[in-house]
Order: C-alpha cells, then sequence, then structure tokens
C-alpha cells in the first residue's frame, strides 16, 4: 500500500506527510485492500480541499494470542496439543479477538485437525456449524481463506479455524469425511471463491448455474449493476457509487 | 393419443423422456417398459406446489420406491451476501431481512448481534430493545411454525389446516406492521437496538392474540392428531436420529424432534434468554410426527415468552446512547407508512446545523467498524442461523456470510427419503421446513 507522499502531486492539491507513528499496513487478519483508514471521508484525488484527506488513521493489529488466553481456550489447545502431535506443524498461529478462538492451520493439516477436534475426548467438537470463504485481496499472499466454526455440544464450546490458500494453488483437503455437513458449505465456497476442496464426493457449483464463469464473491469479480433512471435522473449501480471505504 | 398433450416424450441417448405437467401418471406407466426399465428418474420441480418453494428434486424411483435422491438448489440465489459489501452496515439490515423471507426478525437480530459483537457495544444495547428483540423474535417463530403447519398440511392433502394457519399466522403478521409499519422484510431491528419503539396498541393486539392462540392450537390438534391420514402420511416416515442430524449438521426442531435438547436460547443463550422461562419440547421418535409435535410444542413455549416479555416491557430508549452509532433519524409511523418524524425534520431544517450535519454524515458515510470477524448464532425456527462477519475497519461490511438452517437442513433430504415411498418424499423434505430464500440467500 502506498502512503500519501508515494502520489504525485496532481492539480495542485497539498499533500500531508504521513504522522509520526502512524501506519495503514494491516496483518493478514484483515484486509486493508480498501483505502479505509485513511483520509477525513475515505476520498481520494482532489475532492478534499481541507487537508484531512492526509490522515492516517491507525489500527489496532491483531496480533497472536499469548498465554493465558482465558475461559476454555487454554483448555482448547492443550488438549489439542496432546491430542495432535503435530500440533507446532500444523497450527501457523491462534488468534483471540472478540472472545472468540482462532487457530489458523496449514491448509493441507485441515482434514486431519478436524479429525482430533471432533474425535478426542476432551475436544469434542461434534458439530460443524459453517464453513465460509472470505477473499482478503491485497492483505494477504494466500488470499482466499476457508473459515471453519465447529462447536462442541458436550462442552459447549465453539472455535473457529481458518486455513488460507493462494489463487494460483487453491487446494486443500475436504473435511466432508469427517464432518458431512460441509458437503454442500465447501460447494458454496468452491461455488463463490474457487476453492478447490481435494477428495469432496461431487465438488460442482452449487448456487450459481453450472456453466458460470468466474466465481463472483472474489473481491476482483464487479458487482455489475445497471444505472436506475428516477424521474430523469439517473442513479448509478451501488458499485459506482460515492465509496467511503 | 389425446393424452400426449400432458405427456409428451422424447427419446435421448440415456432414455426416453417425458415431460409432464400434471394429472398423467398412467401415461408414463404405459410408457415404461416394466421388465427393462426398472428404474425411472423423475425430475421434480423447481416449479412444484409440493417442494416447498424453488427446490429441484432428483428421484431414481423403483416403482414407487426412492432409491436415490438428490437436490439441487440455486435457483432463488440472490447475491445478498456480494451486495452486502457494497453498502454501508445499517443498510445491510434491510438486505439479510429478505434471506428467510418467513423469519425475517431472526435474520436481522443475528445481523445485528454480530454488528454489535464487532463494534464492542453487545452490552449497550438497552434493556428495552433486548426486549423487544425477544418479543419479536418469539411472534415471528410462532408465525414461521404456522406456516410450516400450513404448508406441510396442504402437501399431505390436508387443505383446512392451510387456510387456518395462514390466517393464524396473518394476525401476527398484522401485529408486525402495527410495530414495523410492514407485513414483511420489515429492516426493524438495527445494529445498535430497533427502529423505532412498539406502539400502545400492538401491546393491545399481541394480548388479543395470546389469548385467542391457545384455542386455535386446540383445534389443529383435533384437527390432525387423531386423524388416521395425518398419523399415517407422519409416523415412522422420514426418521433421522441424533447421529445423523449432528453428523448433517441439522438442527431445530428436526434435531430436537430427535430427542436431543439442543436450543441455542438455552445452550448458548444470547439477547438474555437465560432469564426467562420456558422449556425445549423434545420427541423420541425422530420423524415427522415428532417434528410436528415438537413445533406445536415450541409455538406454546414461544407464547410463554412473549408473555414474559410483554410483562418485562418497561419504559425507555430502544437505541445506544452513542450518538454516532444509533440511527439519528427518529422513525415513526404515519398515514403513509413509515418515515422520518416530523420533530425531527423540523429540528434537523430549521435549528440545528450540526444535527443536519451528522445526521447526512451518518447516513450517508455510516459508522466505521473495527476491523476483526465475529460468529454470532441464534435459534432460528429452522435450527442455528449464524452469521460470519469481517470488518476491515470501514463503513461497509468486507464479508458477511450466513450460515441459513435451510440450506444445511436441506442435505439430509437424501438420507431420509432413499429407501421410501416416493410419497414419503414430501412428507420429509415438508418437515424440514426449507425456506429457499434463506437457502439460496
Amino acid at each position: 500500500m502506498t502512503s500519501p507522499t508515494d502520489k504525485p502531486n496532481d492539480g495542485g492539491v497539498p499533500v500531508p506527510v504521513t504522522p509520526v507513528g502512524a501506519s495503514s499496513t494491516a496483518p493478514a487478519e484483515y484486509p486493508p485492500a480498501s483505502p479505509a483508514g485513511r483520509g477525513m471521508f475515505g476520498n481520494q484525488g482532489t475532492g478534499d480541499v481541507s487537508g484531512y484527506g492526509g490522515l492516517v488513521r491507525q489500527r489496532q493489529p491483531i496480533e497472536e494470542a499469548s498465554r493465558p488466553y482465558g475461559g476454555y481456550f487454554d483448555e482448547v489447545r492443550d488438549a489439542l496439543e496432546e491430542a495432535y502431535p503435530a500440533f507446532n506443524d500444523a497450527i501457523e498461529k491462534v488468534v483471540v479477538d472478540r472472545g472468540e478462538l482462532t487457530l489458523h492451520v496449514r491448509p493441507e493439516r485441515i482434514a486431519e485437525v478436524c479429525q482430533v477436534m471432533r474425535d478426542d475426548l476432551a475436544l469434542r467438537f461434534e458439530l460443524c456449524s459453517s464453513v465460509s470463504g472470505a477473499d482478503y485481496l491485497g492483505a494477504d499472499e494466500r488470499r482466499l481463506h476457508v473459515v471453519y466454526l465447529l462447536t462442541s455440544m458436550t462442552y459447549r464450546r465453539r472455535v473457529r479455524l481458518e486455513a488460507a490458500v493462494s489463487v494460483e494453488a487453491p487446494h486443500l483437503p475436504s473435511v466432508t469425511a469427517v464432518y458431512p455437513t460441509a458437503d454442500w458449505q465447501e460447494r458454496e465456497a468452491y461455488d463463490m471463491f474457487g476453492i478447490v476442496f481435494d477428495g469432496h464426493p461431487n465438488l460442482t457449483r452449487i448456487l450459481m448455474p453450472d456453466d458460470w464463469e468466474g466465481h463472483p464473491q472474489r473481491k476482483d469479480y464487479p458487482l455489475g449493476g445497471v444505472p436506475v433512471e428516477y424521474k430523469g435522473a439517473e442513479i448509478q449501480p451501488p458499485n459506482e457509487r460515492r465509496s467511503y471505504q | 393419443m389425446t393424452t400426449s398433450n400432458y405427456a409428451s416424450e422424447r427419446e435421448t441417448d440415456e432414455g426416453r423422456v417425458f415431460t409432464v405437467t400434471g394429472g398423467d401418471w398412467d401415461t408414463i406407466v404405459a410408457g415404461t417398459d416394466p421388465i427393462n426399465d426398472e428404474r425411472i428418474v423423475v425430475n421434480m420441480g423447481p416449479q412444484h406446489p409440493s417442494t416447498h418453494g424453488v427446490l429441484r428434486l432428483i428421484l431414481e424411483l423403483e416403482g414407487e420406491t426412492v432409491r436415490e435422491a438428490r437436490s439441487v438448489v440455486g435457483y432463488l440465489h440472490t447475491g445478498i451476501e456480494k451486495n452486502l459489501e457494497y453498502r454501508n452496515w445499517v443498510q445491510g439490515s434491510t438486505f439479510v431481512t429478505r434471506m428467510d423471507y418467513l423469519a425475517p426478525i431472526f435474520n436481522e437480530t443475528a445481523y445485528a448481534l454480530a454488528v454489535e459483537k464487532l463494534l464492542g457495544i453487545t452490552d449497550d444495547i438497552t434493556e428495552r430493545a433486548t426486549t423487544i428483540r425477544v418479543l419479536m423474535m418469539e411472534l415471528n417463530r410462532i408465525s414461521s411454525h404456522l406456516v410450516w403447519l400450513a404448508t406441510t398440511g396442504m402437501e399431505l392433502g390436508a387443505i383446512s389446516i392451510m387456510l387456518y394457519g395462514f390466517r393464524e399466522r396473518e394476525y401476527i403478521l398484522d401485529i408486525f406492521e402495527t410495530i414495523t409499519g410492514l407485513r414483511m422484510n420489515h429492516a426493524y431491528v438495527r445494529p445498535g437496538g430497533v427502529a423505532q419503539d412498539v406502539p400502545d396498541d400492538a401491546i393491545v393486539k399481541i394480548r388479543e392474540f395470546l389469548k385467542m392462540m391457545p384455542k386455535k392450537l386446540k383445534e389443529y390438534e383435533d384437527l390432525l392428531s387423531g386423524q388416521p391420514i395425518w398419523t399415517e402420511r407422519t409416523k415412522n416416515v422420514a426418521v433421522l436420529d441424533v447421529t445423523g442430524c449432528v453428523a448433517l449438521g441439522i438442527t431445530g426442531p428436526v434435531l430436537r424432534s430427535a430427542g436431543l435438547a439442543w436450543d441455542l436460547r438455552k445452550t448458548m443463550p444470547y439477547c438474555g434468554y437465560e432469564t426467562y422461562e420456558f422449556d425445549v419440547p423434545t420427541h423420541p421418535d425422530g420423524d415427522v410426527w415428532g417434528r410436528y409435535q415438537v413445533r406445536l410444542a415450541e409455538i406454546r413455549e414461544s407464547m410463554k415468552l412473549v408473555e414474559q416479555a410483554l410483562d418485562r416491557l418497561r419504559p425507555g430508549p430502544v437505541m445506544v446512547a452513542d450518538r454516532k452509532i444509533a440511527w439519528p433519524a427518529q422513525l415513526a409511523i404515519g398515514v403513509d407508512g413509515m418515515g422520518n418524524s416530523l420533530e425531527h425534520v423540523a429540528k434537523i431544517m430549521g435549528q440545528s446545523m450540526e444535527s443536519l450535519i451528522h445526521h447526512f454524515k451518518l447516513v450517508t458515510e455510516g459508522f466505521r467498524v473495527p476491523p476483526g470477524q465475529v460468529y454470532v448464532a441464534i435459534e432460528a425456527p429452522r435450527g442455528e442461523l449464524g452469521v460470519h462477519a469481517v470488518s476491515d475497519g470501514g463503513t461497509r461490511p468486507y464479508r458477511v456470510h450466513y450460515r441459513e438452517p435451510s440450506f444445511v437442513n436441506l442435505q439430509a433430504l437424501p438420507a431420509m427419503a432413499e429407501g421410501g415411498l416416493i410419497a414419503d418424499v414430501i412428507a420429509g423434505g415438508a418437515s424440514l421446513d426449507p425456506v429457499m430464500g434463506g437457502c439460496d440467500r
């Protein structure tokens, strides 16, 4: 991401220097692809003459959590470490944010980790509540993330597993053998993001038509839309309207 | 042959294909060769009165026995999740309410809870707003279960229960109209609270409804429960046990009908449900009959909850105090529906420039949500409704994913239908209560 000073000074607009200590470089958990966090109104170009356009909002980075995590999170980590010998190799990072535990898992290990999470008596995550994709374009080399939300009905706990793959090699093992409910949800993630789940019994499109090209929920896939005319005035489609991001 | 108008046939590589539009099963039976074509593939839907919306089923039949069943979804995909990424956080309410159109309040509440968790204002939501949310959700649960009863009745040939179910649901929609201004797609539950306060005449209407409903429920039971056709069509039909439910991710009344009392209102409470007095009905059999019993019992439990919520309503604000988040327009219901209150318009247009700026900024730009991701789940009428929301720190959602119970639960259809009779596919599918608007989003 370029800082405001890198931009050519077009149109004689005063360009302020980046305030000391400010940064808009976000870590990989959240997407700094949009220029959010910069400028009073998020505007770019010559729209702003007040000088506020150069403001850079500092973001709190989400960092790897340190022990103790609090709540049941420590127990879950300990149990997984004990039951799964390859823990240090498989778990890239542990994040605790807003009272939720996220384990970042190496994509090739995801099915193994799920198996242990389901079967170990101290973990017992019987239910896979949700599988969804997210595209962190511009923020992460491996921009396609798959997010699994596991629920332990016995202990009434929830844990999020997150695995990241790149667009060039969007492969990771399917967890359908462990959690049959992931079947349609993985198909949706494939349909919308183009993430390929190896070993899935029937990885086809599910929401879009079979002959659709592209993966609509990727960030570089345009929203599309047509302008709407109302009483002689034209209203642009939502993706062309002014954005405050 | 005169019947060819109804079932025209065509030879293809895969075999003979009939196009069936109704009432001509005999033609098909006469057209197949019983020795060589043991199995026929029937394509049911996507436009079929008993598939509960635009759901398409592909059934491989041997006689009347279903050997293989596959469901095809996606006919109602409207790209709501993608669209959310191009609107500000508050506008999201108007989109998500349209997903599961029978349970709009649940979609809105789940979304609002997720945004509030991202903002870190969960504890700042006023008590009155939370109580109103519970009140609205439970009324919505009743109306959703009534539609389930109505449509399932119709699909199994009990037309009168269809009329009764929709009639009583209309009563709840009237209550919703009095409170939110709209029968459906309310966008009433907003991040930070609810759009406007509950008017007094709505309370009167709800009390009337609570008085009327037990009698109606008794009527439904008198009509159906002892009815031999109804019991034949539902008992021991489309059985799915707890193991099957959990493996396939099935939650809600279907899981409870198999005997597991898993209800997020009890097990992982939100909106203060832990302080209410209610039971989680279950049934041991895991069949369509059990699901019918559980849903009827849930209507009764929801009525208890509505009553308690009414008693708890104390005057107070229905939006968070933080003016940087609270919607600035005080909405009021006028003669022409819901709109800005005249007092508020008079203030921003005539008295306070700052209020006008504030209003303009918050409405056009919206509030910023600190970056991060959350998952919030609530117990919708069909099961666990989860929202996975990601923020990049901007004024628009970066990603919102709905874990829709209709979508997940529909995966159970092959498990319920295969090996059974074709007529039981209808009963089994109906007992899952899929809403395709929610399933396809």
